[in-house]
């Protein structure tokens, strides 16, 4: 595990990318291949499955550590991170084993497997791992100690984006960097691929499932004026749902979220689809809720995200559609190369034919003249969406986020101004600092919660709030204290709904910080009257 | 009365009408040691160790009233004896002890029971109460004894002179910055300190006390005089301009927090190394365990979590807050002498 343990240690003491990708190439280059897999999976979220529960390896912790369990927490808190936790506070020992990166990753994959082999026998198997996760820890020093509790524990950033890992990997294996992104998507797993099925093998057949990577766009940053002839531009909405990739092959449907997860079983509604779309087409599109002609809000979407079991109730609260943007396969070929209009011609085409009430095509919005699309972005709320979506009719589709042909220009957020009541310890890099908050609005003479919010601030101004907090807690709550109710934040938010599930009654769609309002006194802040204002509005 | 009250200006000896590193002006300052917030502007008198004086004195002006006197020595008023011990922190830190008819209180400032090789080493005194700061009072807290952290960064040093970089390493001003001067290996070349660091490193120097030679980074040396050397600096030169003219550059900081990801990755440094002047957590403990003291008194740093553990290992512990800062996080440079 050395090497691995240099690589990261590398990774994790630069800011620079052209340091991480040298570090990478440099790791390829001596790794094995099985390392090399391991690696690619775990800096592209693909860990091995947990074999133990997060509460025996801390209460395991604790005790090795000689601290009592309130102990070993208090430092969580502060530490932010448990694995960290965890290997800090192991008694310190000099490395003594000669484990490579998959053999620890195997000795990992074994103990869940000793709970398949004795199903019965779960005291008995308990005190096997203990003794076996002990023992680990007693031949690790204190970086390969955190390493192994990361590869146990839950997920890992290490500061390394899927697209520096896929540089490097090109670099080391002279691929073209969007061929090896192409065979990184999907739903390979490292423990029953090998480096050569997934990097070198030419077009494998077993890959009937694999998406192609999404085109992202970024944010307008210029007038609009300056895009150039509005007849060579197409605008359609931005849909607030779920950004999809609908595969039909071989008579079997795959959807794929743009997280990399195949989210198939989640919306069986597209079942019926196999029926209807030829073999060999792929649509990128956006999964939204949608009734009676309606597109309804992201909230609407949300209950059935992270559900175990779809419902029959679930599917009638919540019925879906997906809206297609664009061809990425046509007949069972790559079109990624061609123009938008053609791709876009053809899914028209596609669409048309099925004539499925479960996909719609992306409807244009037509202009004349980009003012022409003032109005239209203004209106977006009316229709449940974030904005709009401008794309170059000659351009083709991208990997990953490009700027050039595609540009979102989404509405300004709603805003409100909100005082500062709770505060929590962040984790991973903003450990140890209070940065993540609660917000209330006035009811009469109550505040009363009704966001939580943890972006939008500098640095800087994080200090600040964290040195507030600390000189003016009221009470603590375990990891989060209630502040002296002194400062006033805008919140800002992409939609409002009604929730039964909140204090407030409301639930805001992404709130974040967008202003420190420091010329205004906490009495100032908005109320609960003001809030129901925006939900009668728009939600 | 208690031998040793906590009031709104300080740690107060009502029988002797004396404070201990008072925030708020007093009579009479009894000094632990010359950071800023344990030596305060506005007393009347003070009463520090030899090696704090000067360095008191090029804080708070030269016309202040202050004496002073070496570790072990007796100053007894109306009946309690004082006397200093060293802390180990920095230069010239002391522990206060004091007694009062075979009572004794100590008040130990900020301490380390690593010997660093530049302040007079910890030494434990046994007492009936002993009051501590626990800035790292957290099991996650255990330092590498500092040869091994001087080796990494003698290391790192070396592989940045090799790629002809200059080395920018960053410590707080009266302390941290002398120990790095002295911790490193001078042979492997030149080092250059911030204008803050030099003039402390004088005052030092001045006293008679030897320190590895260094040069105050000033505009008549050429950029290129720079490669391959180091440069000592505050964390407050961070990111300003003064910095950005020693491209191409690495940096790192040393300090107790670097033992924390979080905090290392959050200073865009790039390089963090383990280095304090505090107790980690066994050396706090086994500091307390050498008072054999019957009860003990916390005021800065992790409080409520360190008195807890005490008082659950059955000693009496008791949180006073004052207003000395836990060296934090974000505000290493609190320090600062200047």
């Amino acid at each position: 595990m050395k090497d691995f343990v240099q690589l990261f240690t590398q990774l994790d003491q630069t800011t620079k990318t052209l340091k991480k990708v040298a570090a990478l190439v440099d790791y390829f280059n001596k790794a094995n291949d099985k390392d090399k897999l391991w690696t690619i999976a775990i800096l592209s979220h693909r860990r091995p499955k947990r074999s133990v529960r997060t509460s025996l390896l801390r209460a395991w912790a604790a005790s090795a550590a000689n601290v009592p369990p309130w102990l070993f927490e208090e430092s969580y808190h502060i530490v932010g991170d448990l694995a960290e936790t965890m290997a800090l506070m192991h008694p310190n020992l000099e490395s003594k084993h000669d484990k490579s990166l998959s053999e620890w990753i195997e000795f990992i994959i074994d103990l869940k497997n000793l709970e398949d082999e004795h199903p019965t026998e779960s005291e008995d198997v308990l005190a096997t791992k203990k003794e076996k996760v002990r023992w680990a820890w007693n031949q690790l020093d204190e970086t390969e100690r955190f390493i192994f509790n990361k590869l146990m524990t839950g997920s890992w950033r290490v500061g390394v984006s899927q697209k520096l890992m896929t540089r490097a990997l090109a670099r080391h294996s002279g691929i073209d960097e969007n061929t090896l992104s192409h065979r990184l998507m999907g739903n390979w797993r490292a423990e029953t691929s090998s480096y050569h099925q997934l990097i070198i093998a030419t077009d494998p057949a077993d890959k009937i499932s694999q998406p192609y990577p999404f085109y992202l766009a970024y944010g307008l940053e210029i007038k609009i004026e300056e895009l150039g002839k509005p007849n060579e531009w197409l605008a359609e909405r931005k849909w607030d749902g779920i950004r999809g990739q609908l595969i039909i092959r071989e008579n079997q449907l795959f959807l794929w979220s743009r997280g990399e997860e195949l989210v198939t079983d989640k919306f069986p509604e597209f079942e019926i689809l196999t029926e209807v779309l030829p073999n060999g087409t792929v649509i990128d599109g956006e999964i939204i809720a949608y009734q009676d002609n309606q597109p309804l809000g992201f909230n609407v979407l949300q209950s059935r995200i992270g559900r175990k079991n779809v419902s029959k109730s679930i599917l009638d609260k919540a019925p879906v559609i997906m809206i297609a943007y664009d061809l990425l396969e046509l007949n069972g070929k790559d079109i990624r190369e061609s123009s938008l209009q053609y791709r876009r011609q053809e899914l028209v085409r596609l669409v048309d034919n099925a004539a499925s009430e479960k996909l719609l095509i992306s409807e244009l919005v037509e202009f004349k003249e980009w003012k022409d699309l003032l109005k239209e972005r203004a209106d977006s709320r009316k229709y449940h969406a974030e904005g709009l979506m401008l794309k170059n009719k000659s351009g083709t589709y991208k990997v990953g986020r490009k700027k050039g042909d595609w540009w979102k220009w989404k509405i300004d957020p709603l805003t409100i101004d909100a005082v500062l009541l709770y505060a929590m310890r962040g984790h991973g890099r903003r450990a140890n600092l209070y940065t993540d908050y609660t917000f209330a609005v006035w009811k009469g003479k109550e505040l009363v919660p009704f966001a939580k919010a943890y972006s939008g601030l500098t640095d800087k101004e994080i200090n600040e709030v964290d040195a507030f907090v600390k000189r003016n807690t009221i009470d603590r709550f375990g990891p989060v204290r209630s502040v002296k109710p002194d400062l006033v934040f805008e919140i800002a938010f992409e939609g409002i709904a009604r929730s039964s599930r909140h204090k407030s009654g409301v639930a805001l769609r992404f709130p974040r910080m967008f202003r420190w309002r420091k010329d205004k006194p906490a009495k100032e802040a908005n109320t609960l009257e003001d809030l129901e204002k925006l939900l009668n509005l728009y939600g | 009365m208690a031998l040793l009250q906590f009031t709104e200006k300080g740690i107060f000896c009502e029988r002797a009408n004396v404070y201990i590193d008072p925030w708020k002006p007093v009579d009479y300052a009894i000094i632990t040691h010359a950071h800023a917030d344990h030596s305060r502007w506005g007393n009347k008198f003070y009463l520090s160790h030899h090696l704090s004086k000067p360095i008191i004195q090029h804080r708070l002006g030269s016309d202040i009233h202050i004496e002073s006197m070496e570790y072990l020595e007796k100053r007894t008023i109306h009946g309690v004896s004082f006397s200093f011990y060293p802390a180990g922190h920095i230069i010239g830190s002391a522990q206060v002890r004091v007694e009062y008819k075979g009572e004794v209180w100590v008040a130990s400032g900020d301490y380390k029971l690593e010997d660093d090789g530049f302040a007079s080493p910890f030494e434990p005194i046994k007492c009936n109460t002993f009051i501590t700061e626990c800035t790292f009072g957290l099991p996650v807290f255990q330092w590498q004894n500092q040869k091994e952290v001087f080796d990494d960064i003698n290391k790192w040093w070396k592989k940045n002179q090799e790629e002809d970089k200059v080395t920018i390493l960053t410590g707080y001003s009266l302390g941290k910055a002398q120990r790095l001067i002295q911790g490193i290996d001078p042979s492997i070349g030149k080092i250059f300190t911030h204008g803050a660091i030099e003039k402390t490193n004088e005052i030092i120097r001045n006293m008679g006390v030897k320190l590895n030679q260094t040069t105050y980074v000033n505009s008549e040396i050429s950029k290129s005089a720079y490669r391959g050397a180091l440069i000592i600096a505050p964390p407050s030169a961070l990111g300003t301009s003064w910095q950005k003219k020693f491209q191409p550059f690495e940096v790192g900081n040393a300090s107790g927090w670097m033992k924390l990801r979080g905090p290392r990755r959050r200073r865009s440094l790039d390089r963090g190394f383990v280095l304090s002047d505090h107790a980690d957590w066994d050396g706090l403990n086994a500091a307390i365990k050498a008072t054999a003291c019957e009860k003990v008194i916390v005021t800065h740093g992790y409080t409520n979590i360190f008195s807890k553990w005490l008082n659950d290992q059955g000693i009496e512990t008791q949180i006073e807050a004052t207003a000395f800062e836990a060296e934090g996080i974000e505000n290493t440079d609190k320090n600062n002498a200047e």
